[in-house]
């Protein structure tokens, strides 16, 4: 095998150049003669029925367009998983912020004005805002039972464990609703003729989405809807379904005007009417050896979907499949359920289900540990998967993973041992209290079981006027390194400079649907297409005899125009096939749930102030085994975000809730970490290989979502010996558990 | 230098923008962010947040770092302004920009152009700062993409060559 | 943005004179704006009531620190940055030296002004404690001519204050009497920048027979805690001063003057936090204050 020559380099990122000039082209940067300014008129109310919409005839609405879900061509819904969610309420809202009314106008000032003058009576039903109230069913919103999906793992045999058991441990762990905060607004602008159709430009993750959510919308065939990614501020999976909704409004308002339209919405509209990570509730009861090994347990794992279903059964899916962690779990009955509240859907945020189920997996491993009397690296290590054992969905792990070393590692790495022993001590005199905590996970990489076959990517290259290629895929860069990971991965195939590969911004006119840019799956899955079609160009240039087996960068390109001359065009398209013995039992949810785990320990050191009940993370050692590292800058960098935003999970971010509304929709009131908040966060990582991703390459872009919750939270209860449950635990809440057992 | 306007009516507004002379017309309360954005076509600068605290707005004021979400118009005549469009020296890049690349400093990019300008204002004021002095000389940008470990890396380089534009 | 800037008039004179002149000629109808940072927030929401604003920045005759030997004038259109850093400030007056520090952001810091953080009286404003702890003198301006009113009475509630409709302030005066003080200020907010503070503290003291009390704990000559966020107003804890003047610094000591603490203040609930938690943080802040000024032995 011949070294590589620019895998593995940290190359300089694709459209790098523009992002640091600012000549980067987002959304609200762009304009089209003619265009109007949308905005949209959202209810009020939790829940009821709308008796009546008027418009305020103070106002002066000369030169408006209005929809309302009667002027809808196809059907009135966003077209997702299943189709239960309106594009404009009609009749009855299900949540506050819920979409009724879409007005268009030349000034985006008098726009927003509108808004407030459209006037909408209603009668009110009783609405449903937790968990709790939801499973309770005093109220049913949704179906027959407020409950969208539900999953059952049952592995092995839990009859006896319970009387075997030396250690019976329960425990129950919620977290909350997280923000994705892309620093770039949720924006969108629509054209509309007859001839073309629509074409809808934005800030998304996912053209093709959109691109099946408008034909149904707008009851247009597939060729008369075009569908462009402009430059994406931020996305972490708030851009993954979302936009179909605001691109559907636009479209609505575009066709009725004939005038382009553009919606961008302000960060209290963001905030309040999108998706947020889907809150949670998972309790364990588990049976435990003498020597501290799991023989089995129950898990119950809920998450609150919001109002309609739209992904909670694939969040669902992903938390489910992660709930028992990188453990060897003999036995184990899973139950899950994804149910309905009266608040604006949840939805899709790097990890999916995953951080959730994680953070009441490694908070109760800690648990154990107590129950047991053995040290949380004890605990952990007699637990882990080895090679050849299954995982809770019966998957037998495969590959060489030595968790037991990565554990070291990673102890070594942040000096753990020395320093727990050292904050013991000190703690008795300090008023600051340290400690130390650590978590164990892994990441499933790509879609579910059988999702990437269903998915069937396909993703071209396509030779260039100038002789270099490009690559022709939907997959869309956000700030994770998309552009710059596939042009490597086709440089490489092809043997040519970086320099000669580009890739074509993401417009559904000129490339293939490889799949949403989600689950981790691009560098490994549409990565590997990459490859592929990359080599059928050479193929293609060799079988003509036009190029030699092994070839200069110039002759390819010679090659290319050559070809290009003679035929017009030169393409080479390559289509998804899944791995063979990779099978998944879609009815009995059990095999192999993904192609290739990323597993990691991750280690968190606090300080807890005790006169502000302040927790505050001083060191972070972030250790993953990812199979290859395609891009060292890049990966270190998708680490390095997803561990603070794991830290803003446990620590900062709270979603202050009133009737189903969120309060603090400003950036002054929802608290992220600032660069002054973060310590230094230090990435390491261990490679093995993946024999299904590209060059060996493995998902990374949730996995550091996973661990820094929990690590942190073992951490404080390391510092203060109180047990905390529930995320985000801010100053308030240590403050309450503080003084409650002070008094005791 | 200071201009006036007596009823609802738009008013000039004289600058100086990357040492271009500019004259706008707009309304006195209209949001510098918005006077460069959509008068001037200097789509560099970015709105996050609206309310001055995510920095993404941030350009320099006769020098000084300033979210341009909240100025009004009227207050910027006279004032000289250098937006991320007048950063680079025509096809050179400056040494933070060239900084931010090699350091992965500017994933999704839509933080970049303040944080830079955030940079060099450190970097005019503190030309050899600790890690320290960027973190509380950046804690005004926010950035949800990086973390913040690269992009202090991009300041320490550009500190140490020396060049603080 | 949920405002629409043809609806509002901006005016910007340029000169102070005319600027009094038109509040004279027309009080309460034009709002004074200076750096913006407060009130293009509110504009940028659409909850700005005011239409007609006045622009005062930049105007010579609120800028600039004067120096003299018994005291500093501080125009009231300086900014933070300008606070920060000025060496006299740094040197003798570090509670507002910190406030400032402590306050948004660098682009927040270098628009924002003293005189704007008075006015718009926000009860968790940073700068307020410590102009209660040096007992800062305001010098208002109007066509009248100027007027001095004690800073300790100028809030009297909710963002109620001593101003006249047609009053600005020109000046805050401090008194360079604080050397051989213990200067103690904290922030506590959500996060360590770029945060609404929870709590806030500025306190002074000094223990008998100067500086050198020491860890043998020489009495309290005189102390002044002034504390942000826990009250319609920033507060000045007079009966804790008053019980803890004379005494000791120990636990009982300690444990009372938290007591007075709790007693002083009226923390709420609301979207950042809670009044059990301000109270036992303000409690806290308190007795740290205390415990320094006990094993304080240096002159500043």
């Amino acid at each position: 095998m011949t070294a590589e020559n620019i895998i593995g380099k940290s190359v300089p990122r694709k459209e790098g150049r523009d992002k640091v000039t600012g000549a980067a082209r987002y959304i609200d940067d762009m304009s089209l003669p003619g265009m109007l300014y949308g905005a949209t008129v959202r209810s009020q109310i939790p829940r009821g029925v709308i008796k009546k919409i008027s418009f305020d005839p103070q106002f002066d609405w000369s030169d408006f367009v209005t929809v309302t879900a009667k002027d809808i061509p196809g059907k009135n819904c966003i077209a997702l998983i299943g189709d239960d969610q309106p594009c404009l309420a009609e009749g009855m809202v299900n949540h506050p912020e819920e979409p009724i009314l879409l007005l268009a106008h030349a000034n985006p000032r008098l726009v927003r004005k509108a808004v407030d003058a459209v006037l909408i009576e209603y009668e009110p039903l009783p609405p449903v805002f937790t968990i709790e109230e939801s499973e309770r069913c005093s109220h049913v919103i949704w179906g027959a039972d407020n409950i969208f999906k539900t999953f059952l793992i049952a592995k092995g045999d839990l009859d006896g464990i319970w009387s075997k058991a030396d250690y019976i441990v329960e425990g129950e762990y919620f977290t909350g609703a997280q923000e994705q905060l892309y620093i770039e607004n949720n924006g969108v602008i629509a054209a509309f003729d007859a001839e073309q159709g629509i074409t809808l430009w934005g800030s998304l993750q996912c053209p093709y989405y959109i691109h099946k959510a408008l034909m149904a919308l707008c009851g247009l065939p597939e060729d008369k809807v075009r569908v462009v990614q402009m430059e994406t501020g931020g996305a972490f999976g708030g851009k993954e379904d979302y936009p179909s909704i605001i691109a559907g409004h636009a479209s609505l308002l575009a066709m009725k005007a004939g005038r382009p339209v553009k919606i961008i919405y302000d960060r209290l509209e963001d905030m309040t009417a999108t998706t947020k990570r889907h809150p949670s509730r998972t309790r364990h009861r588990t049976a435990v050896g003498k020597d501290g090994k799991i023989l089995g347990g129950e898990i119950d794992f809920t998450i609150d979907g919001g109002a309609y279903a739209t992904l909670s059964s694939v969040v669902l899916s992903r938390g489910t499949i992660h709930a028992g962690g990188p453990y060897y779990w003999p036995s184990v009955r899973i139950l899950s359920k994804a149910v309905a509240t009266s608040t604006p859907p949840h939805g899709a945020f790097r990890g999916f289900g995953a951080p959730q189920s994680l953070f009441a997996m490694e908070r109760h491993m800690d648990r154990i540990a107590q129950a047991v009397g053995l040290s949380p690296v004890e605990i952990r290590r007699r637990n882990f998967l080895q090679p050849s054992q299954s995982t809770t969905t019966e998957q037998t792990i495969r590959e060489e993973i030595d968790l037991g070393k990565l554990l070291d590692r990673a102890l070594e790495l942040s000096d753990y041992t020395a320093k727990k022993a050292r904050f013991a001590q000190e703690n008795i005199a300090s008023p600051i209290k340290k400690g130390i905590g650590i978590a164990a996970f892994l990441h499933g990489a790509g879609f579910t079981g059988s999702g990437e076959r269903y998915l069937a990517s396909v993703v071209g290259v396509e030779g260039c006027a100038d002789g270099g290629v490009s690559v022709l895929a939907s997959s869309t860069e956000f700030g994770q390194g998309t552009n710059t990971v596939l042009c490597q991965i086709a440089a490489e195939a092809l043997n040519l400079p970086y320099e000669d590969v580009r890739i074509t911004q993401p417009d559904t006119n000129q490339v293939p649907n490889s799949g949403p840019t989600v689950a981790s799956r691009t560098a490994m899955i549409v990565g590997n297409l990459v490859r592929s079609a990359a080599l059928g160009i050479r193929q293609t240039l060799i079988a003509e005899g036009i190029l030699g087996a092994s070839y200069s960068p110039a002759e390819f390109r010679a090659a290319c125009r050559k070809h290009m001359s003679e035929h017009g065009e030169l393409r080479s398209f390559a289509r998804y096939q899944a791995p063979e013995g990779v099978f998944w039992d879609d009815q009995k949810y059990r095999g192999e749930a993904y192609a290739a785990f990323g597993w990691a320990v991750y280690v968190a050191e606090v300080a807890v102030d005790l006169s502000t009940y302040s927790a505050r993370v001083e060191d972070f050692v972030a250790l993953q085994e990812v199979g290859r590292v395609l891009h060292p800058v890049l990966a270190q960098g998708q680490i390095a975000g997803g561990v603070a935003q794991g830290i803003g999970f446990a620590l900062y971010e709270k979603v202050v809730w009133q009737n189903g509304r969120m309060q603090n929709g400003q950036m002054t009131n929802y608290i992220m970490p600032t660069s002054a908040d973060l310590p230094q966060i230090r990435v390491f990582f261990e490679e093995m290989g993946n024999i299904h991703g590209a060059y060996g390459a493995k998902g990374i872009g949730e996995l550091p979502m996973d661990g820094p919750a929990p690590a942190i939270v073992n951490a404080i209860e390391d510092a203060l010996g109180t047990r905390f449950d529930s995320i985000p635990l801010l100053p308030e809440d240590i403050f309450e558990a503080v003084s409650a057992a002070g008094e005791r | 230098m200071s201009e006036s306007s007596n009823h609802r009516d738009k008013c000039e507004v004289s600058l100086t923008v990357n040492g271009e002379p500019k004259t706008v017309r707009v309304y006195p309360m209209e949001r510098l962010l918005d006077v460069l954005r959509h008068e001037l076509g200097l789509t560099g600068s970015k709105e996050g947040c609206g309310e001055g605290e995510c920095g993404s707005c941030s350009v320099l004021m006769n020098g000084q770092l300033v979210n341009s979400c909240l100025i009004p118009a009227l207050q910027v005549a006279g004032a000289n302004l250098t937006t991320i469009e007048g950063v680079a020296e025509g096809p050179q890049l400056s040494a933070l920009q060239a900084a931010f690349l090699e350091a992965g400093g500017a994933q999704c990019g839509i933080c970049t152009p303040g944080m830079i300008l955030s940079a060099s204002h450190l970097l005019h004021k503190k030309p050899n700062p600790t890690l320290d002095d960027i973190r509380e000389g950046l804690s005004g940008n926010l950035c949800r993409c990086t973390g913040y470990m690269q992009i202090f890396d991009a300041v320490m380089r550009a500190a140490r060559r020396g060049n603080s534009a | 943005m949920r405002s629409d800037p043809a609806d509002y008039q901006l005016l910007a004179p340029g000169k102070l004179q005319a600027v009094v002149s038109l509040l004279a000629d027309e009080p309460g109808q034009w709002l004074p704006i200076a750096g913006g940072t407060d009130v293009m927030v509110q504009f940028a929401a659409g909850k700005l009531p005011a239409r007609k604003l006045l622009s005062i920045w930049n105007l010579p005759e609120l800028r600039g620190i004067e120096i003299l030997p018994q005291a500093i004038t501080i125009g009231a259109g300086c900014t933070y940055t300008e606070l920060r850093e000025h060496p006299v400030i740094a040197r003798e007056f570090p509670l507002l030296a910190s406030a400032a520090r402590w306050t948004g952001g660098i682009a927040n810091q270098n628009r924002g002004t003293l005189g704007g953080n008075i006015v718009n009286a926000s009860p968790a404003a940073d700068s307020l404690p410590a102009l209660l702890a040096y007992e800062a003198e305001l010098i208002l301006v109007s066509v009248r001519g100027e007027r001095g009113v004690p800073y300790l009475s100028f809030h009297t509630d909710y963002k109620k204050m001593q101003l006249a409709p047609d009053e600005l302030i020109r000046a805050i005066c401090l008194r360079r009497d604080f050397s051989g003080f213990l200067q103690y200020a904290r922030k506590v907010g959500a996060r360590n920048a770029q945060a609404i503070s929870k709590v806030c503290i500025a306190a002074l003291g000094r223990l008998r027979g100067g500086a050198m009390g020491g860890v043998n704990g020489g009495a309290i000559e005189e102390v002044r805690i002034a504390l942000g966020s826990v009250a319609t107003v920033p507060v000045r804890l007079t009966e804790v001063e008053r019980l803890v003047k004379g005494r000791s610094v120990g636990p009982e000591l300690v444990q009372l003057a938290g007591e007075a603490t709790a007693a002083a203040i009226q923390p709420i609930d609301d979207i950042r936090s809670n009044a059990r938690y301000r109270a036992a943080v303000a409690r806290n802040l308190v007795a740290e204050f205390l415990l320094q000024l006990r094993g304080w032995e240096g002159t500043p």
